[in-house]
């Protein structure tokens, strides 16, 4: 057991778990923010993807240990009122089925768009590699477009 | 005309008023009033409580029905609000725990959510606002045919008098129960048939929706469990000294042929499951992959010894006919796993007179009952939650997940959220079955379709599906079907026998299609002409409406004008009432391996409730057909399943998934579901597609291993 000081959305949290113990753990099971999900816990499905930094990350192998200084960014704060233009996008294109993965899937979304303002369909495929088993893909495609669009006016 | 409802609801059953805390009140469908605390009596009918107004005009309508994806939360409280005339931003939306005596069929499965709300959901709204019409006409001493309704008022014709129901729900809940109500007619809906997002859209966007695994109570203990490995394996011996000291472990409990770990959290106590040393055993007959195989083709051959599902006019007379010609091949299904993408999961908390459970579950009614069964407790002691599911597709039917959460509260006594890990969950079984299929036909000299035999066999009750497309067009067809006992636990999957099987069937038409050289489209539209002009026994479709699809599918992939380097299969098929028609596009690409291009969809679901639902579910439902069939399978060594995580599971991403176009074919038939009907005609279109792109049949899933597809 150690202790860590994080920053998640932008708040200090304390915790006191085993040094191993994956992030995706700590923010659900200690800090209590649940909207990051567990899927499948070897970084596979994306269901748990976080910012850390500017980098999306899957936080079901990363150790808690190996966060260090960086500010992590989870679904709940990635805007303060819900309007992200992702966010905004996909409630417009009515993206969610089950809903389960979509945190990750933005999450993920909003790391690309932060570093290409206007992806292509190539750089949409190479970087969504999240699992959706209702299979939303589709709708999630157009989403990102539209946000692109609405960010860059 | 206006459709006219005969009404079986009494007063009693139906309207419920009460004070609510900000001095408002409830109009719900069970009447208890303030003044008149008449609750007791009679036996409550099939609809109520759907509907709360307080004073203050909020609106409230219940979503009684689980939600797992398919829509239900958002398409059956719109048939609520059309018939209640009220806007859709007037309402707010609140799932409803298991209730049996207030709602009918709190169940999603068999496609059947939709179909079977669409006359008591659309009553509730119309008798609750004919009610506030009465209540509206009494205060006014005026008839109730000279008011109408719009956006949740009241209003007097030819004056500016108006109430808003919030004005009237007091009045309105003394009213009588209207013995007829007035439904809409299908030209006048208002919201039915719009595009309506789904009503959690804001909370899964910013992560509030909360799922089964976020549950989380004062006192409670999350648990995960050892389970036996293999299937057919118990448990012989355990030590869990290393288990224990670990830190977050609280408890080691064996409950059967498992041992759960309790602790602080969830990480803690999978890790405490690593750590326990089991010895298990089984009799040394555990079959492998290979052996299922092997077996099946093997009892095929022998045959059934039971009674044919389905026997029309005589296979052997009709095989055996001077001047026939034969088709034959062998279909292979692999076991599948569900893969929700939320791992299983259950809270439980039992206590000496009582249980709650609050969780995901498609089958809220049955786990209540085996609740009671299980802790030998009236079924009223047992409360169940539902909560919005990650994904069900038939594995949250089943009530083995349940059971274990209830067995570790028990045993544990403590509030519990047990958690399966994801290889719990894939390796965990309730697979779609393991199957194989032998189809045979005849085709006389002039090309017609004489004789049909499906032979089949498979890890599950009936493998077959009986009274399928081209049962009823086939004048000699019988339908066999073994089951295979194994303790492989096997479960509904999205399409349940469907999914296969219109693999098996819609392949195996499009080979005699073009055995005998007809256009597949052209050959399945004769069959169908068939089945309508000249029925062989039981006819399950409308060759009418299976046709339609077909010719609106064709439209829109211009089939028989193929571009130039695009090759195009069909695949149609009738299950749950739904008739969908798919056309697949392949492309060779440089490499020699194929890439689906594009999946044209038409689709007869009666009346469309919420079109924006019912098109993310058809597109999902054939891209997830789409990723099965060409990637899926779980394969067992002595009774060991070989894949259970993703890495080692592939499932469709977003680079595999090719453009989808859907139609709906307007109607005015009863609205039918859409949860499973998208997937099963998926895999045949494309593997009909590959046909056409390189003369290769494929007979097995998943299709990669055929080496055509990367």
């Amino acid at each position: 057991m150690a202790t860590f000081n994080l920053t998640i959305n932008k708040k200090k949290h304390t915790v006191d778990v085993d040094p191993q113990m994956p992030l995706l753990w700590v923010i659900r099971d200690f800090v209590g923010l649940t909207g990051t999900k567990f899927g499948c816990g070897i970084a596979e499905c994306g269901a748990c993807t976080v910012h850390l930094g500017d980098t999306a990350v899957r936080s079901c192998m990363l150790p808690v240990k190996s966060v260090g200084n960086k500010e992590i960014t989870t679904i709940e704060g990635l805007s303060e009122k819900g309007d992200h233009p992702l966010q905004l996008a996909w409630k417009k294109m009515d993206v969610p089925q089950c809903g389960y993965c979509q945190a990750g899937q933005i999450m993920a979304a909003a790391a690309l768009l932060a570093r290409k303002s206007k992806p292509t369909d190539e750089d949409i495929n190479n970087t969504m590699t999240n699992i959706c088993r209702c299979c939303t893909y589709t709708r999630i495609r157009k989403a990102i477009k539209l946000a692109s669009e609405a960010a860059s006016g | 005309m206006e459709a006219k409802a005969a009404n079986t609801l009494k007063r009693r059953d139906f309207i419920k008023i009460s004070t609510l805390a900000g001095g408002g009140l409830v109009l719900g469908f069970n009447w208890l009033s303030s003044c008149a605390p008449d609750t007791k009596g009679g036996n409550l009918v099939e609809v109520n409580a759907y509907i709360k107004i307080d004073t203050n005009g909020q609106i409230t309508l219940m979503a009684p029905n689980p939600e797992d994806g398919q829509g239900v939360k958002t398409s059956l409280p719109m048939m609520v609000a059309e018939e209640l005339d009220v806007d859709w931003n007037q309402v707010h939306i609140e799932q409803a725990g298991l209730d049996a005596k207030k709602y009918h069929r709190q169940v999603a499965g068999g496609s059947g959510s939709v179909k079977a709300s669409w006359e008591p959901f659309r009553k509730a709204g119309a008798t609750a606002r004919q009610m506030l019409i009465a209540a509206a006409a009494a205060k006014w001493k005026v008839s109730p045919e000279s008011c109408y309704t719009a956006s949740g008022t009241v209003l007097l014709k030819n004056s500016k008098k108006k109430f808003s129901y919030g004005d009237l729900v007091g009045q309105a809940a003394k009213m009588p129960v209207p013995k007829q109500v007035t439904l809409r007619e299908t030209g006048a809906f208002k919201l039915i048939g719009k595009r309506i997002p789904n009503v959690d859209n804001q909370a899964i966007v910013t992560g509030a929706c909360k799922y089964g695994i976020d549950t989380k109570r004062e006192g409670m203990l999350y648990a995960a469990m050892v389970r036996p490995p293999a299937f057919g394996q118990t448990l012989k011996s355990f030590d869990d000294s290393e288990a224990k000291k670990l830190p977050g472990v609280e408890k080691v409990i064996r409950i059967g042929d498992k041992v759960a770990v309790f602790g602080r959290s969830t990480w803690e106590v999978i890790q405490g499951t690593k750590k326990i040393n089991v010895t298990w055993q089984d009799d040394g007959t555990l079959e492998s992959t290979a052996d299922y195989q092997k077996n099946f083709k093997h009892l095929l051959k022998k045959g059934s010894d039971d009674k044919p599902k389905r026997e029309d006019g005589n296979i052997e007379k009709a095989f055996s006919q001077p001047g026939i010609r034969t088709f034959e091949a062998i279909y292979e299904a692999p076991f599948l796993a569900h893969n929700c993408m939320e791992p299983m999961n259950f809270f439980a908390h039992v206590k000496a007179d009582g249980a709650e459970l609050y969780g995901p579950t498609q089958n809220p009614k049955s786990i209540c009952g085996k609740t009671a069964k299980l802790l030998g407790l009236p079924e009223e002691k047992v409360t169940v939650m539902m909560t919005r599911l990650g994904g069900g597709f038939g594995r949250r039917l089943t009530f083995d997940f349940v059971e274990e959460a209830v067995l570790a509260s028990k045993a544990s006594g403590r509030p519990v959220n047990l958690i399966w890990s994801r290889e719990d969950d894939m390796g965990g079984g309730y697979y779609r079955p393991m199957c194989t299929y032998q189809y045979r036909a005849a085709v006389d000299a002039g090309n017609h379709l004489i004789g049909w035999h499906d032979n089949s066999i498979g890890v599950t009750g009936n493998p077959s599906r009986e009274n399928n497309f081209p049962a009823g067009a086939v004048p000699n067809l019988r339908v066999d079907a073994q089951n295979y006992k194994s303790p492989v636990p096997t479960a509904p999957w999205r399409g349940p026998i469907h999914n296969f099987v219109a693999f098996a069937e819609q392949t195996f038409i499009d080979e005699i299609a073009h055995g005998i050289g007809k256009d597949p489209i052209a050959f399945r539209l004769e069959i169908l002409d068939l089945a309508k002009q000249k029925p062989v026994g039981k006819v399950d479709y409308n060759p009418d409406r299976y046709a339609a699809v077909i010719k609106k599918a064709a439209e829109m992939a211009d089939w028989g004008n193929p571009r130039e380097g695009i090759y195009q299969g069909i695949g149609s098929y009738y299950c749950f009432d739904t008739y969908m028609a798919q056309i697949a596009e392949v492309v060779k690409q440089t490499d020699g391996t194929l890439r689906i291009k594009k999946v044209y969809c038409a689709v007869d679901c009666g009346i469309l409730i919420n079109e924006s639902g019912a098109e993310n579910e058809v597109q999902g439902g054939i891209l997830d057909g789409i990723g099965n069939a060409l990637y899926a399978e779980i394969t067992l060594t002595k009774g060991k399943p070989d894949q259970v995580n993703f890495n080692h599971y592939r499932m469709i991403k977003m680079k595999d998934a090719p453009d989808i176009e859907v139609q709906f074919i307007k109607s005015n038939e009863h609205p039918t579901g859409l949860g499973e009907p998208p997937l099963p005609p998926a895999g045949p279109a494309v593997a009909n597609a590959v046909f056409a792109a390189t003369g290769i049949r494929l007979r097995s899933q998943p299709f990669t291993k055929s080496g055509l597809f990367t």
